[in-house]
């Protein structure tokens, strides 16, 4: 039903062009002189035609993209309803907006909120400076050699499943892991579990992100390391500056620009930050530590079955996610920097 | 005809990119020893835990016991484990329906994904920047979770493996890093076969992918790696089944929560093989080592391509659920 509703307008071509096939179709006018800008010359009739098969092939992404794209997006208009399974979105009571009175009146949600702030600012102020220094640190490797294997070494968690990371940790630092075994043979009588423990699981957050994604992260500061002109540093070292004054006034200040426009793109996704890593985690450390936002509207929605409680903090998140975003955004292009998208 | 070069001035040819440039200083022993340390301890980090998560796979029971946990030191090796899993079982079918997934779900992603970049990236082609706008859009705005779990369960997705692929088929971004590609394939190329009479489909397939093949690379990886890690489409679409799970979700449940094999002929099993009992923790860990190993096969091929342009837009990250990409 949604489906149809959202059909894409580009239909037209395909059905237009639908009876023709028998003689192959003659090939499109072009304006005489083959310019690039073919906006202006001929009619649209033209233009149909001769742009037709390009229009087909974007059909089958647009498809896509409105089922399971734009068809949820107006699917949130239950968040104002009383959604029930048997009646559907059709036949559902409409409560305007009772749901969200309940939402903003719930404790578990302002923990939650609060928490994703929490779990992000520990997160941001431990993981962020990392993949500079590991840049700055590989940049300074003399062998090729040497350098493209750390590389390739750091940057391949980055391809790994949040399922394996959480399971590698535990392994090295849960209750029966590598790392408390070796304690507990060495005289410490009760290590703390890493895994479970709510007071340190924000730490916890961080490494495993660390872990994970610091690699990774280091191939733009890489790419932009690269981009200093190395006769800077000679200039620099001529008069005297040693490695520190010439990190401190020329590599830092050549990472600027792109540390400004990743952090401020980090800010913009602060809300919808680790959901798969918590919901695996959630189980073990409990939703004290690890309820965000993402996880606290899956599970109200899902598994309580409390679709439209669920929906009405899916919309309250994804709102505010957007407005985070275009904020960001905006403070990018203060900054002088394209951001997601150019103005 | 002296033109062979002395033998010292080849070999600084050849290692001219590992010499230290003239105005820099020696470094200190100290921060040398600091800087080769730091180093060490990175892939350490990373290796000692895949060598430990493999040796315990291939360890048995006896060798499990006395480690006390993972081994990190061979006592006595089986391919137990393995052998129990190609035998059948839960697992041995988990990782068919991923590589089943992973292979389908990627071939129609790129599919997807390559049709839609060249038919945006002819610049003046009608309705284009339209098209774009409305891909764009979900980019930065989505219903979130439970309005798609309603959507594909109202068309029947439930427990249906089409779901765990259609709804993450396109990436608007993997989209717009190749149409970005797409639109710097030399233009005359693709006038001049116009002009012979080539399609747009003759173009595309012709012309414009043979000279991209480093951005494919790079954007079948990207989908090949969502489909083979996508662990919370399953919880989503099909949590009950756990005959048709794919291995991550045999992962999550059997190795990270600790559920037992109980009820799916695993424990059994391993109880009728006697005295060479297979350790509970080398079949977990075994589980785990398939879930890297693809990965590890396919990530020196294309690392390679990981160039500039792809990774500074990859990096940007824009994936729509915020960090699962």
């Amino acid at each position: 039903m949604i489906a149809q509703g959202g059909r894409p307008p580009s239909d037209t071509p395909r059905e237009r062009g639908a009876p023709r096939p028998p003689c192959p179709p003659a090939r499109p006018p072009y304006p005489p002189a083959l310019t690039r800008d073919l906006s202006r010359g001929p009619s649209l009739r033209v233009r149909l035609r001769r742009d037709r098969s390009l229009i087909i092939m974007t059909l089958p992404a647009l498809v896509l993209l409105v089922v399971f794209g734009y068809a949820p997006m107006i699917g949130l208009i239950m968040a104002f309803q009383q959604y029930n399974v048997y009646n559907g979105m059709l036949y559902s009571p409409w409560v305007a907006f009772a749901n969200f009175q309940q939402l903003f009146g719930d404790p578990g949600f302002w923990h939650a909120f609060l928490n994703t702030l929490l779990l992000f600012s520990v997160q941001l102020l431990l993981f962020f400076p990392v993949p500079i220094a590991l840049a700055v640190l590989f940049d300074s490797v003399l062998s090729r050699r040497l350098k493209a294997l750390v590389q390739s070494v750091a940057t391949l968690p980055h391809f790994f499943s949040w399922v394996l990371v959480i399971t590698l940790f535990e392994q090295f630092l849960g209750g029966a892991g590598v790392i408390p075994q070796f304690l507990r043979q060495h005289g410490v009588a009760n290590p703390i579990d890493l895994m479970t423990d709510g007071t340190t699981f924000k730490f916890l957050v961080a490494a495993q992100l660390i872990w994970k994604e610091a690699g990774w992260n280091t191939i733009v500061f890489m790419a932009a390391l690269t981009a200093i002109s190395p006769s800077l540093y000679e200039a620099a070292a001529v008069d005297g500056a040693g490695w520190w004054r010439r990190t401190r006034h020329i590599t830092l200040p050549g990472l600027k620009g792109i540390t400004i426009l990743l952090l401020i793109l980090n800010l913009g996704y602060a809300l919808t930050f680790g959901f798969e890593q918590m919901l695996i985690q959630r189980g073990a450390v409990g939703p004290g530590a690890a309820e965000v936002l993402t996880t606290f509207s899956y599970i109200f929605g899902i598994q309580q079955g409390d679709y439209s409680y669920g929906a009405a903090a899916g919309l309250f998140l994804g709102m505010t996610s957007l407005i985070l975003i275009l904020a960001a955004n905006k403070v990018a292009h203060l900054f002088g920097e394209d951001g997601l998208y150019r103005r | 005809m002296n033109t062979v070069p002395p033998m010292n001035t080849v070999l600084r040819t050849a290692l001219a990119t590992a010499e230290r440039p003239a105005w820099q200083e020696r470094p200190k022993p100290a921060t040398q020893a600091a800087k080769s340390g730091t180093i060490l301890l990175i892939l350490a980090f990373i290796l000692i835990p895949l060598y430990a998560v493999t040796l315990t796979s291939f360890s048995t029971q006896a060798s499990v016991n006395i480690a006390g946990g993972l081994v990190l030191w061979p006592h006595g090796v089986t391919w137990n484990a393995y052998s129990l899993i190609i035998s059948g079982g839960v697992v041995g079918r988990a990782l068919l329906v991923s590589l089943g997934i992973t292979a389908v779900g990627t071939a129609f992603s790129m599919l997807v994904t390559i049709l839609a970049a060249y038919g945006l990236s002819r610049a003046g082609s009608l309705g284009h920047r339209t098209i774009l706008m409305i891909m764009l859009i979900t980019m930065f705005f989505n219903g979130g979770v439970i309005p798609l779990f309603l959507v594909v369960s109202a068309l029947g997705g439930y427990d249906q493996y089409w779901a765990l692929i259609l709804p993450s088929a396109v990436s608007v971004f993997n989209i717009i890093v190749m149409r970005a590609f797409f639109s710097n394939v030399a233009s005359d190329l693709i006038e001049s076969a116009r002009i012979d009479g080539a399609s747009d489909w003759k173009i595309l397939w012709r012309i414009v992918l043979p000279t991209s093949r480093a951005v494919t690379a790079v954007v079948a990886l990207f989908y090949a790696v969502g489909y083979w890690n996508s662990w919370f489409n399953i919880l989503l679409f099909m949590p009950a089944d756990s005959a048709k799970w794919p291995l991550q979700m045999v992962m999550y449940n059997y190795v990270t929560e600790g559920m037992s094999f109980a009820g799916t002929g695993m424990t059994n099993v391993g109880a009728t093989l006697g005295r060479q009992q297979i350790a509970p923790l080398s079949l977990q860990m075994a589980v785990v080592v398939l879930t890297v190993v693809p990965i590890l096969i396919v990530y020196p091929f294309v690392q390679k391509h990981f160039t500039k342009g792809v990774l500074l837009g990859a990096i940007k990250g824009l994936c729509p659920r915020g960090d699962t990409c």
